[in-house]
């Protein structure tokens, strides 16, 4: 047998699953999906005393209406908002971005909860729970909280849920219908991971940007919000924008690194690239429509 | 660590077992239940070898606990033929189209397009090629399952 020894726990409810981390004392670990969690078993990466399985429990499924937005459960599967009307007419770019996670076979496992709560760097999810504004909610005998998407990420694989937290729930704001998608990958192969992505959306009133959210993933130790080209971004009309100045904007608050994959300069390099044409395409389609 | 008693269908068979917590589904269906076609390659969720279908998904058994699967129904490339030996026409389709060499990606290959075409589906080529990232074949060169899948969807209707 592969993984080294471990108790494993079906969770009956949110709040049994609380209680076991609680009792566990950073012990346990959650299974949801198990489509990163179980090759770290296997390779003993990941050595948990109790596995505590909360990918069936029903509390944590589904896709519904909540505060305006929109509201997914944690261990909704990835195949099933892949397909979900709601999400594909309220935040079309979510549904783009979710169809680059790994593969057809890992959807219909892996869990929309379990890509935001691992934190990999280079991951469509975290990113764009970032660029879209969205909130989690968490869950622990002590209570429970929120904290926005923003706040989570702290380094690569390591977020501000707490060992004894169960992620819950994830609030996406609404964005106007009409909003802009924009969405840029370069991976190796469909489904890798991307060596340089981002991710966002842009709401355009009477010709001008009135909203934006962009996020890079593959671009630092965490996904990482281009702040400076959304605030540069915002109020400029339409067929006025600086595509280039912009992308230098944007890549001046990336962070990335080298690694096996490809260098910090190669990064660097693609990311500005794909940035300028992705918004200046997403711009050209608004203008000609 | 935990033992538990699960109990699956597997191929419409029954099957009853005393499991460690941490034993592997690709594991239990070949080493307690004698399903061999199940192939295990890089057991840790990279190559498709291992891909069954778990209540009409098509999912990689070496990323599933035997445990998780417990009242669950099951399909391996073993519950495909009809009984007579009259191949699943995913299967025809890959021996019509030199779709497999040394045959040990097929099985997965086979589960993913079987699990596509469950209950009457007819996925067009880019759905059923999409899905085919999932899976690593180092002998084919892979043409001869894109012309698989041409072949299937043309029967199919659906380009
Ligand atoms: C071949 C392959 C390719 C892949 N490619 C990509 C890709 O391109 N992009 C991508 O983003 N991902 C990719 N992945 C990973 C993706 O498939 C996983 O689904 C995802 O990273 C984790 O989700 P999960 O539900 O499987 O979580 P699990 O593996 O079950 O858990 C992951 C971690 O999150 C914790 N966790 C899970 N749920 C919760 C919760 N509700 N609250 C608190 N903590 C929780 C677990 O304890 C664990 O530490 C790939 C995986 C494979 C096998
Ligand atoms: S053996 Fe399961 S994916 Fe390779
Ligand atoms: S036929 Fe040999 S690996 Fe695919």
């Amino acid at each position: 047998m592969k993984p080294a020894p471990f108790d494993y726990i079906r969770a009956t409810s949110i709040d049994h699953a609380c209680a076991l981390l609680a009792e566990a004392g950073g012990g346990a670990q959650l299974l949801a999906g198990g489509q990163t969690l179980m090759p770290l078993l296997a390779l003993r990466m990941s050595q948990p005393f109790i596995l505590i399985d909360i990918g069936h429990l029903p509390e944590l499924q589904g896709i519904a209406p909540h505060g305006g937005g929109l509201r997914i459960g944690a261990a909704t599967r990835q195949a099933d908002a892949l397909v979900n009307p709601l999400l594909a007419q309220a935040l079309p770019v979510f549904v783009t971005a979710l169809a680059h996670v790994g593969h057809h076979q890992t959807r219909n496992r892996g869990t929309i909860g379990g890509s935001i709560a691992l934190g990999e760097p280079a991951a469509e999810m975290p990113a764009t729970a970032v660029a879209l504004g969205a909130s989690m909610t968490l869950r622990s005998t002590r209570g429970a909280r929120t904290i926005a998407a923003d706040d989570l990420y702290l380094g690569p694989y390591a977020t501000a849920i707490a060992p004894d937290e169960l992620l819950v729930a994830i609030d996406y704001p609404a964005w106007p219908a009409d909003a802009v998608p924009l969405f840029r990958e370069v991976a190796r192969r469909p489904g890798d991971f991307a060596l340089v992505g981002l991710v966002g959306a842009l709401a355009i009133a009477d010709g001008r940007i009135e909203r934006a959210g962009i996020a890079w993933f593959g671009m630092g130790p965490t996904p990482i919000r281009a702040r400076q080209a959304e605030q540069a971004l915002v109020g400029q009309a339409i067929d006025r924008i600086d595509v280039q100045a912009i992308a230098d904007l944007a890549i001046a608050d990336s962070a990335p690194f080298d690694d096996g994959h490809a260098s910090a300069a190669y990064r660097r390099s693609v990311g500005r690239r794909i940035f300028a044409n992705g918004l200046m395409q997403a711009l050209d389609r608004r203008l000609a429509a | 660590m935990s033992e538990h008693r699960i109990s699956m269908t597997v191929n419409g068979q029954q099957h009853r077992g005393l499991v460690d917590g941490r034993l592997m589904l690709s594991d239990w269906l070949r080493e307690a239940a004698g399903y061999t076609g199940v192939h295990v390659g890089c057991e840790q969720g990279v190559c498709g070898a291992c891909t069954v279908i778990v209540d009409g998904r098509a999912v990689r058994s070496c990323l599933m606990l035997a445990v998780q699967a417990d009242g669950c129904s099951l399909t391996t490339v073993e519950g495909l033929a009809a009984a007579d030996g009259t191949l699943h026409p995913v299967q025809q389709a890959l021996k019509d189209n030199h779709g497999l060499q040394c045959g040990f990606c097929t099985p997965g290959i086979v589960m993913t397009l079987a699990a596509l075409r469950a209950d009457g589906a007819r996925p067009d080529e880019a759905a059923m090629t999409e899905a085919m990232s999932g899976h690593l074949c180092r002998c084919t060169g892979y043409q001869g399952i894109r012309r698989a899948i041409r072949q299937l969807a043309a029967e199919d209707g659906t380009p």
